[in-house]
């Protein structure tokens, strides 16, 4: 099947105006009546929560957190962008565009991308009008600063909280909505399942953490902004409680899965280290405005302090390889090219697992205060972290698992296969393709969140507003997935009761398998894939699932608190997932962006496209082995039409 | 200087839902080979582990980012909101600000307002109805002027900024034998005290967030300053001054201290 992205006619520049003026509107004193469940508040989710409650519909907005302000938006540091040229350094929409798309190694869809540059400053007014502490210059005016993949400097920020200051701006915003009486909240619910009705999305299923009690919530729409699912490689920059479970709770009722491979492994983390490290920590993309990336020219250096070795024998190896943009390389090649240097041997630190991002050189020419007031908060929660002092050493580095591009299929209207149900903000795959820029994550969430899904959704209501009834909680469709919810919460039970029945060597902590999930993922759906091992990454998959069943314990009280409990059920998802990520690496058999498959590659070691060939959305749906596991996928295609860009081979020298 | 290997006494607050009575379980023998690079949380995390694998129940506790800015984590360390450093939330925390040998207690925030969902795990949906109450602008989303035609200056917007840093945790009230609000609360009232795009709403915010701070059990301000102390974002006392004139200002400019009677 070709899947129509529904995309308006026109030139690049008026789809969004045409598809706007020809949307169906809801009347005032109808919005009220009509239920809009948002799930995740993040960008995306309190952005949408906010504006659809201020055009007045009656919306219920749920996150797994204790606060909605938890979602992990918060946690992005660097900046957001957009097209103001407030630098006068050549910026235009179509310049933002541009980068967007060559970044993403065009394998994203070219009217979607394009919308995302048009709405980009209008999120960034939005944001002032709320009161967003904006970095400013002492005119007081917005302040700029560079980040990868552009040769203009358009990204705003909030010291090295920006997704901090823009969740709140979001957040306050919906917090003003709850006052009003639009929209309710429903706070630490995790989603557990969406209910489709005559092929309709018309509520969902969700468990309070708090008390294990299961409930369900009717709509008449429902909007996924869930996030993404790189916490599958239990070791990522993304939180503890992130997680894939509600998209793919979705998938599993019929949403395609859009390009799951496709993963960023962002360049500068902190490296691992030790065994029982839960997360890793971001150092934000701004840091290559002014910190340099190096490793000793000599091997037999590595272990030397790095104050001993001189300027001549180090190996800035990004300006000596990319000098046309230099330390601010795209991600994809700013991590592959870490991992290159480390592989060869040439890694520092105690574990020989990282690379110098360097400062040295800004200090002495810009000064301490500068570098102080630019990211003083990143470098002390570098020191926090490693006991180092960042102005006096440099800082040590290596690529971590920081966003997907992957997600729930979407059309121009970011609406899934399954009508009724919208997805927006990481959790959908449409704007990146196979590599997302700095500070575009933030851009898309609000991009999605204020101003598309409210149009966009109006527009389903008005349209289906006849086929869309009164619906009850208490109609079979509920019946039947609270009772798969139940069924599945049993099943960890029941498992766990068994296995601990078994000698204690054949038993696993939910842990215990998340971290070989992880281990598993990263080597075989890491920074580079190659066929045999993704061949036999799928196998492994299957053979850690039924491991996972077959000797995972865990605490049984359903009806508390329980933190193992959750993962649990969100780490039976991600071995499903897992085994379709891997697959899909499998079949496109071409390197685009960061999915970087080492058969296709320049004499240069860059990624090598087939565009005859894979220049296409792969949309995946899922088949049932009748037992709830998957047991296969059908491929679905979305063929890329670039009327107005040329495909080329991406070169940053 | 720590060395590679540390064990500790952990005595940890035990409480199996908010309307159980707790206690302190002492745990002499868990928190064994312990290395001084894990984090405080990690810490927990691996004596979980080896509480499930011998069939007990795991320490309740919640954390998120476990980088210092969502605000989930919070536990009570030896007596300190967020345990011994400055300015460090409690998944900042590594094992190396500890001695070998040393006896750790764990208890969750203590505050009316702050009821306990289980063991170190507690509830602030209150501080989300204080930010209902006014912790925002009241703008629609829509089309708005250029974001340059409202100059701030870098002296203002550094200043707003300050405030805004908050992360929500909560270790303000938990250190206040009051279990006062007022730093959180007025972080949020001075971010928008300062800013030009705050002004129309200024009387109006301030006395409804101070009421619905009262509302929500939290005690009043009484000087003392260790919330501060306690706070991961450093968040300044000159906070809670700052909300005071806020609130003594708008209750004389608006005729009452009382939202619903004062004319906003």
């Amino acid at each position: 099947m070709t899947l129509d992205p529904n995309v308006p006619e026109g030139p690049l520049h008026e789809k969004w105006d045409r598809r706007k003026e020809n949307y169906s509107l809801v009347a005032p004193n109808n919005k009220p009546n009509k239920d809009v469940i948002v799930v995740g508040t993040g960008l995306a989710g309190a952005s949408s929560a906010a504006s659809l409650g201020e055009m007045g519909y009656n919306v219920k907005t749920f996150c797994i957190s204790d606060s909605p302000r938890r979602a992990h938006s918060i946690a992005a540091q660097g900046g957001i962008n957009a097209t103001k040229n407030y630098p006068n350094d050549g910026d235009s929409i179509w310049r933002l565009f541009y980068d967007t798309i060559k970044g993403g190694d065009y394998r994203s869809r070219e009217s979607n991308t394009y919308r995302l540059a048009q709405n980009s400053s209008n999120i960034i007014d939005q944001a002032v009008a709320q009161g967003v502490p904006f970095a400013r210059e002492y005119g007081g005016e917005l302040a700029n600063r560079s980040f990868g993949g552009a040769q203009v400097s358009r990204t705003f920020y909030a010291r090295g909280q920006t997704g901090q200051q823009l969740l709140l701006g979001a957040y306050g915003s919906m917090m003003r909505q709850v006052d009003a009486g639009t929209v309710s909240m429903f706070p630490h619910r995790e989603m557990l399942d969406l209910v489709v009705k005559d092929g309709r999305a018309r509520g969902i299923i969700t468990r309070n953490l708090y008390n294990g009690e299961v409930e369900r919530h009717t709509a008449d729409a429902v909007v996924l902004c869930t996030g993404g699912y790189g916490r599958i490689y239990y070791l990522s920059t993304n939180a503890f409680n992130s997680n894939g479970t509600a998209a793919w709770r979705c998938h599993k009722r019929g949403a395609f899965m859009a390009n799951p491979c496709y993963v960023q492994i962002h360049p500068t983390c902190i490296p691992q280290s030790g065994e029982y490290q839960s997360k890793l920590t971001l150092m934000s993309e701004s840091l290559r405005n002014d910190g340099r990336v190096w490793v000793p020219d000599d091997k037999d250096d590595c272990d030397k302090p790095p104050s001993q070795i001189p300027e001549s024998d180090r190996d800035y190896y990004l300006e000596r390889k990319y000098p046309a943009f230099g330390n601010l390389v795209p991600r994809d090649v700013a991590s592959r090219n870490a991992k290159l240097m480390v592989d060869e041997g040439y890694g520092v630190g105690p574990n020989q697992n990282a690379v110098y991002l360097d400062f040295q050189t800004a200090i002495e020419q810009k000064g301490r205060d500068y570098i102080e007031d630019k990211y003083g908060n990143l470098f002390e929660m570098y020191e926090k972290i490693t006991g180092e002092d960042p102005y006096e050493v440099p800082m040590r580095i290596f690529p971590a698992v920081h966003y997907v591009m992957g997600g729930l299929w979407v059309d121009y209207d970011l609406m899934s296969n399954v009508p009724g149900l919208f997805v927006a903000g990481e959790a959908n795959f449409s704007d990146h393709g196979a590599n997302r820029l700095g500070a575009s994550a933030l851009m898309q969430g609000l991009s999605d969140g204020y101003f598309i899904i409210p149009h966009s959704l109006s527009n389903y209501l008005a349209e289906n507003r006849h086929d869309l009834d009164d619906i009850s909680g208490d109609e079979s469709a509920f019946d039947e997935a609270e009772d798969e919810v139940r069924t599945n919460i049993q099943k960890l039970v029941d498992a766990s009761d068994r296995n601990r029945e078994k000698p204690s060597d054949q038993q696993s902590t939910v842990m215990d398998i998340y971290k070989r999930l992880g281990r598993l993922t990263w080597d075989n759906v890491g920074i580079e894939r190659e066929e045999e091992s993704l061949r036999s990454a799928v196998d492994q998959m299957r053979e850690l699932r039924h491991e996972f069943w077959n000797s995972v314990v865990l605490p049984t009280d359903t009806d508390k608190f329980n933190k193992n409990l959750e993962v649990a059920g969100r780490v039976a998802d991600f071995l499903e997932l897992g085994e379709l990520m891997a697959k899909d690496a499998l079949h496109r058999d071409e390197s685009a962006g960061c999915h970087f498959r080492v058969e296709h590659q320049t004499d240069e070691g860059e990624a090598l496209r087939n565009d005859e060939d894979y220049s296409y959305v792969a949309a995946w749906e899922y088949q049932d082995d009748g037992d709830g596991q998957p047991e296969g996928w059908n491929l679905h295609q979305e063929d890329l039409e670039f009327e107005f860009v040329e495909l080329k081979t991406r070169s940053y020298k | 200087m720590a060395s590679d290997s540390m064990d500790f006494h952990l005595k940890v607050w035990r409480q199996d839902d908010r309307e159980s009575d707790g206690e302190l379980v002492d745990y002499p023998n868990v928190a064994h080979d312990i290395s001084p690079h894990l984090s405080f949380l990690e810490m927990l995390d691996l004596v979980n582990e080896r509480l499930i694998e011998r069939g007990d129940r795991p320490i309740a506790f919640d954390s998120d980012c476990r980088e210092g800015i969502c605000g989930t984590c919070g536990i009570v360390v030896n007596g300190q909101p967020h345990g011994p450093k400055r300015k460090t939330a409690a998944c900042q925390l590594h094992m190396r600000a500890f001695d070998d040998g040393d006896t750790i207690y764990l208890e969750p925030w203590r505050a009316d307002a702050f009821p306990v969902v289980r063991d170190l795990v507690v509830d602030r949906s209150s501080f989300d109805e204080i930010m209902q109450a006014g912790g925002y602008v009241s703008v629609q989303t829509g089309p708005k002027p250029d974001g340059n035609s409202i100059k701030i200056g870098k002296d203002v917007s550094d200043q707003a900024f300050d405030s805004a840093t908050c992360i929500g945790c909560g270790a303000c009230v938990a250190a206040c034998p009051n279990a006062s609000a007022s730093l959180f609360t007025g972080a949020k009232v001075s971010q928008y005290a300062v800013l030009p795009q705050g002004q129309p709403e200024r009387e109006r915010r301030v006395l409804r967030m101070v009421h619905e701070m009262e509302d929500q059990g939290f005690g009043n301000c009484s000087n003392i300053g260790e919330c501060q102390a306690a706070c991961p974002k450093d968040i300044d006392l000159d906070n809670i001054a700052r909300m005071r004139r806020e609130y003594v200002r708008a209750a004389a400019k608006k005729g009452s201290p009382n939202p619903d009677e004062a004319e906003v």
